[in-house]
């Protein structure tokens, strides 16, 4: 893929401001779909679900099938709504944007237009240094996913060139929720930084309300940033462009600076931007020309003829707004004095994307400290290694099995480790993997003191030095006990028995 | 054999509760009808393989002394627009030609729960489109009373198949007319329920905000039962109501046994009276109004003044919403697929077969509907229809504020020659001016027979139209009129057509 020139990112804002906007889709965890009784794969835990498997005759736009609103789907994006400060209308209306594409089983998808369901609103984001931004949100609307298309044969593996192509309905019908923002002016340098805060502020958002499992690996929360340059001192809002695939925070503050590089390029050259999607590619760090998108698109909205309006009651809102949960900025700072680490640990949760989960894990009765230390330690670097989320390898009540376990004495951290490894490889819960490994500390003192005693006699040399006060001697003997057990012993212990066995044998 | 196949499904409904008649007998009869007839007649487009499996289930549960429906071991002929798991389902349309659907449309489910036949799928104008059937992808169907002439549509074979006495009882589904027309054009009963009457699950979308399915029968009463049998709330249909319906049977007994029509305060809808009415349609219709108001009937003139944008904005509505419902025949999942020569990407494939499984009526509709939705002509077009749309609403419901039924003829003609129309787009959807208001006003509107035309002696159908909701009353009405018909006339117009073999 041929590189796009970039300019200097300081060079590019001195001439250019940014104007950014965001479009996140959050799908929701109901159990059924939007539109039809088809079990939900986006509340499932399952990370692969055989293809097909979760579908009605709606979701494949069979002949004479008919959508059904869900209306927990409804309360959902009403408590969303609620939640971005937006206005909740009394009545919305879903529509039809027909175009032809073979993930749309009906041809068409049941979207929300003029009339959505929640509008005007605002969220607060916390940046790096602690400061706060109000992103201004235009509109979150309800509708339903599209389905998944798997190109085979092709060099790029995108339609074009295919020479045949693989479609799986089971997420077509999921429900989803936009949210669209305003245009947003004077970020500045900070433009990505806010694209990844905010992004990150939606998911806590989510997560604490509890309508989304919120893994962007898994496109639960899915982010397209638009990004348009205007020359400084002008007015007018430059042509912008649309990235999507944007998969990850980081990614999302990547992916708009380099937008904003690639742009300030062919302004400054004399060119123009074309409007258009355009792709993320996570591992060259670049983006690429999609399909060009123009205001002229043609999707020939009209309203679902086979749907009445959705109407939100006063009392259903009110009882909505009653059940909200903190703000995520409020709910951060409240965190950061609760658990009391270091400011420079807490922000790296943050953008770990790990607060809920230690949130999670501390609920059910872990310690901070320790909770922080898996998260943050082992299973962000297994998560790192395989290229996923943490959150998919393991939930907060598996860290708090393993947790209980080495609180009650019978693993060590070693062991824990690789209780944890084995857990993540499939092999069960904390519990079934230690006893199928065997792998619980030997607290029987008979058994330790056997092996210090054979340890000891092998070693006389040791024997004397330990006798003679000089205790760090004893770690060959610790190092040749903890073999014997297999390293199922808490090293301190054995330490400690060493030292007084030592100082006891004739 | 004839006597079971005149017979009306109120009477075998008695007959086979007396246990004078079986089930097995009188799907026998029809069966044989069919198989005589159908040549000329061409009504179906399947025929089901186990109509005699079902009718010996019911004689077995009844013979066990199982409390069965009244409709109980009634045959039954289904429109093929209606999703059914054990037939082949088309809509009429070459796009969908084979394709069994996975599911029951909710209206066949709760024909199967009432323990009703099915003798077959009936033919039909492609999607619905259009009022002669002659748009059907397979064959035209020919009208009993004179096989040179349409038997309407789009529903055609349904009508033709209970004027034939194929099946003594009929489903079809109404968008602008297509059951009542083609009953009109039989000289059988149709009934268009209150939008929302009866469920549209299952039923293959023409335009959704206006299709509505209801009985064919040759009188009242059996359309009546029909309807007990169908109406009702569905769950999966949103916009079908939740409130229950009374007894569309009680209303047709009612009515049939009334005295007279004193009380009844009938408006004539002026505007549906205008020019393309014939001379042989004028007169039955003003032969009618002269005998309802002898009967105590009070008739009034009322005005519609919208009503003559009526056909304008439907040509719009309709074709908006087809041109997206029919989206799905894509070749993807179901149906036709037409692969072109050379390297052929998804959207050649979807193009090749569109072209070639759609017919020419479809295209049409699909070119228009598409255009009248575009970005910049959206509110000329389809913003405008549906503010006539309300516009109609608002003229119906101050109509009724003075009286309790409209009344207009069914059609402006009588059946019109195959072939007459088939060249001039316009002139057929013109034939739709009397029915399609009722459809946009979302009211429900009925068919029945009022006697031969002096002009060709074909069937003349009287239209009678009620409030939304008020589908019983016009039962009520209707058999009162019926019976009034028959009296002066000494027969039902129904009993008259000609044998056709």
């Amino acid at each position: 893929m041929a590189s796009d020139a970039l300019m200097d990112f300081d060079a590019a804002l001195e001439l250019f401001e940014p104007v950014i906007g965001f479009e996140v889709h959050v799908e929701l965890s109901t159990q059924t779909k939007m539109f039809s009784n088809a079990p939900n794969p986006a509340a499932m835990d399952e990370a692969q679900i055989d293809p097909n498997t979760c579908i009605t005759p709606l979701c494949l736009g069979l002949p004479g099938s008919l959508p059904v609103v869900n209306g927990t789907a409804v309360e959902y994006s009403i408590s969303l709504g609620l939640a971005l400060g937006c206005e909740i209308a009394p009545v919305s209306r879903f529509a039809r944007k027909n175009y032809f594409y073979p993930d749309l089983g009906k041809n068409y998808q049941i979207s929300q237009y003029d009339e959505p369901i929640a509008f005007e609103g605002s969220v607060s984001v916390e940046l790096d240094d602690g400061s706060l931004v109000e992103v201004p949100i235009e509109r979150a609307h309800m509708e339903e996913d599209a389905g998944k298309l798997t190109h085979v044969g092709g060099a790029t593996g995108r339609i074009q060139g295919a020479e045949y192509s693989l479609v799986d309905y089971n997420r077509a019908g999921v429900p989803l929720v936009e949210i669209v923002t305003k245009p947003i002016e004077g970020m500045e340098h900070r433009a990505g930084e806010l694209g990844r805060a905010y992004v990150s502020t939606i998911r806590d958002m989510v997560r604490s309300l509890g309508i989304s499992h919120a893994r962007m690996e898994r496109g639960n929360l899915r982010c397209d940033a638009n990004v348009s340059l205007r020359p400084r001192g002008a007015s007018a809002y430059g042509t912008r462009t649309e990235t999507k695939n944007v998969n990850s925070f980081r990614s999302i503050e990547r992916a708009v600076r380099y937008e904003i590089q690639r742009q300030a390029h062919i302004l400054k050259s004399g060119g123009t931007i074309t409007q258009e999607t355009r792709h993320w590619h996570e591992d060259t760090g670049v983006t690429s020309p999609g399909r060009p998108k123009s205001d002229a698109d043609d999707y020939r909205y009209f309203p679902e003829p086979d749907l009445l309006p959705v109407e939100a009651s006063a009392e259903l809102v009110a009882s909505l707004r009653a059940l909200l949960p903190e703000q995520p900025v409020e709910l951060r700072r409240r965190l950061r004095a609760d658990w009391g680490f270091p400011d420079v640990d807490f922000k790296a949760i943050v953008n770990a994307g790990l607060l809920g989960e230690i949130q999670d894990t501390i609920v059910l009765g872990v310690s901070a400290a320790a909770a922080r230390k898996w998260w943050m330690g082992e299973l962000s670097r297994m998560a790192n290694d395989r290229g996923v989320e943490p959150g998919s390898l393991a939930s907060p009540g598996d860290v708090h099995a393993l947790q209980k376990l080495i609180d009650q004495g019978r693993l060590t951290d070693t062991l824990a480790r690789e209780v944890l490894g084995a857990m993540v490889a499939g092999e069960g819960s904390p519990e079934q993997i230690v006893s199928a490994r065997g792998l619980e500390v030997v607290s029987d003192d008979g058994a330790l003191l056997a092996a210090i005693d054979e340890a000891l006699a092998l070693q006389p040399d040791v024997l004397g030095k330990i006798r003679e006060g000089k205790t760090q001697a004893a770690g060959a003997i610790i190092g040749a006990v903890m073999k014997a057990m297999r390293g199922q012993a808490d090293a301190a212990k054995v330490q400690s028995l060493v030292i007084e066995r030592a100082n006891q044998v004739d | 054999m004839s006597e079971l196949i005149s017979m009306r499904a109120a009477e075998a409904s008695l007959a086979l509760a007396e246990g004078t008649l079986s089930s097995v007998e009188l799907t026998q009869a029809h069966l044989d009808r069919i198989e005589a007839t159908e040549s000329r007649i061409g009504a179906f487009l399947a025929r089901s393989s186990s109509a005699l499996n079902s009718a010996r289930d019911i004689d077995t549960r009844r013979a066990a002394g199982e409390k069965l429906g009244p409709l109980a071991g009634i045959p039954i002929a289904i429109k093929d627009v209606l999703c059914t798991s054990d037939m082949v389902t088309t809509a009429g349309s070459r796009i969908l030609e084979g394709w069994v659907p996975p599911y029951d449309a909710t209206v066949v489910s709760k024909l199967r729960s009432a323990g009703m036949v099915a003798l077959g799928k009936t033919n039909m104008d492609e999607f619905a489109m259009g009022s002669s059937t002659e748009h059907s992808g397979y064959h035209p169907t020919q009208n009993p009373w004179d096989l040179t002439r349409a038997p309407g549509g789009s529903g055609g074979g349904s009508a033709a198949a209970v004027a034939a006495q194929q099946a003594p009882v009929a489903i079809g589904s109404d968008t602008g007319g297509s059951i009542r027309q083609p009953a009109s054009f039989t000289g059988t009963v149709g009934v268009k329920p209150t939008y929302g009457g009866v469920s549209r699950y299952g039923v293959i979308a023409l335009a959704s905000s206006l299709d509505q399915v209801g009985p064919v029968s040759r009188t009242v009463m059996d359309s009546a039962m029909v309807h007990d049998v169908i109406a009702g709330h569905d769950p999966h249909d949103s916009t079908s109501i939740p409130t229950p319906w009374t007894s569309m049977t009680e209303a047709a007994l009612k009515g049939s046994r009334a005295e007279s029509l004193r009380g009844v305060r009938v408006g004539v809808v002026k505007e549906l009276l205008g020019e393309g009415i014939t001379q042989g349609v004028r007169e039955r219709f003003e032969k009618a109004l002269e005998l309802l108001s002898s009967q105590g009937a009070e008739v009034v003139e009322v005005s519609l003044p919208h009503c003559e944008y009526a056909v304008a904005a439907y040509y719009l509505i309709l074709p908006a919403e087809a041109s997206s419902n029919l989206a799905k025949f894509d070749s993807v999942r179901f149906g036709l697929r037409v692969t072109p020569e050379g390297s052929p990407t998804v959207e050649d494939v979807m193009s090749a077969t569109r072209d070639a499984g759609f017919g020419d009526e479809v295209k049409r509709r699909i070119i228009l509907g598409t255009y009248a939705l575009s970005a910049g002509y959206y509110d000329a077009y389809y913003g405008s229809a549906q503010k006539v749309r309300t516009l109609i609403q608002r003229d119906f419901a101050q109509a009724f504020e003075k009286v309790d039924v409209l009344l207009s003829p069914s059609t402006p003609t009588t059946a019109f020659p195959l072939g007459e129309k088939m060249d001039d787009p316009l002139a057929m959807w013109a034939g739709d001016v009397t029915t399609i208001p009722v459809n946009l006003a979302g009211i429900p509107g009925m068919s029945l027979p009022m006697g031969l035309s002096a002009e060709d002696g074909l069937p003349v159908g009287l239209q009678l139209m009620a409030p939304a909701y008020q589908d019983a009353r016009l039962y009520e009405v209707g058999a009162t009129c019926e019976r009034l018909f028959e009296e002066r006339d000494g027969y039902l117009v129904s009993e008259r057509v000609p044998e056709v073999i």
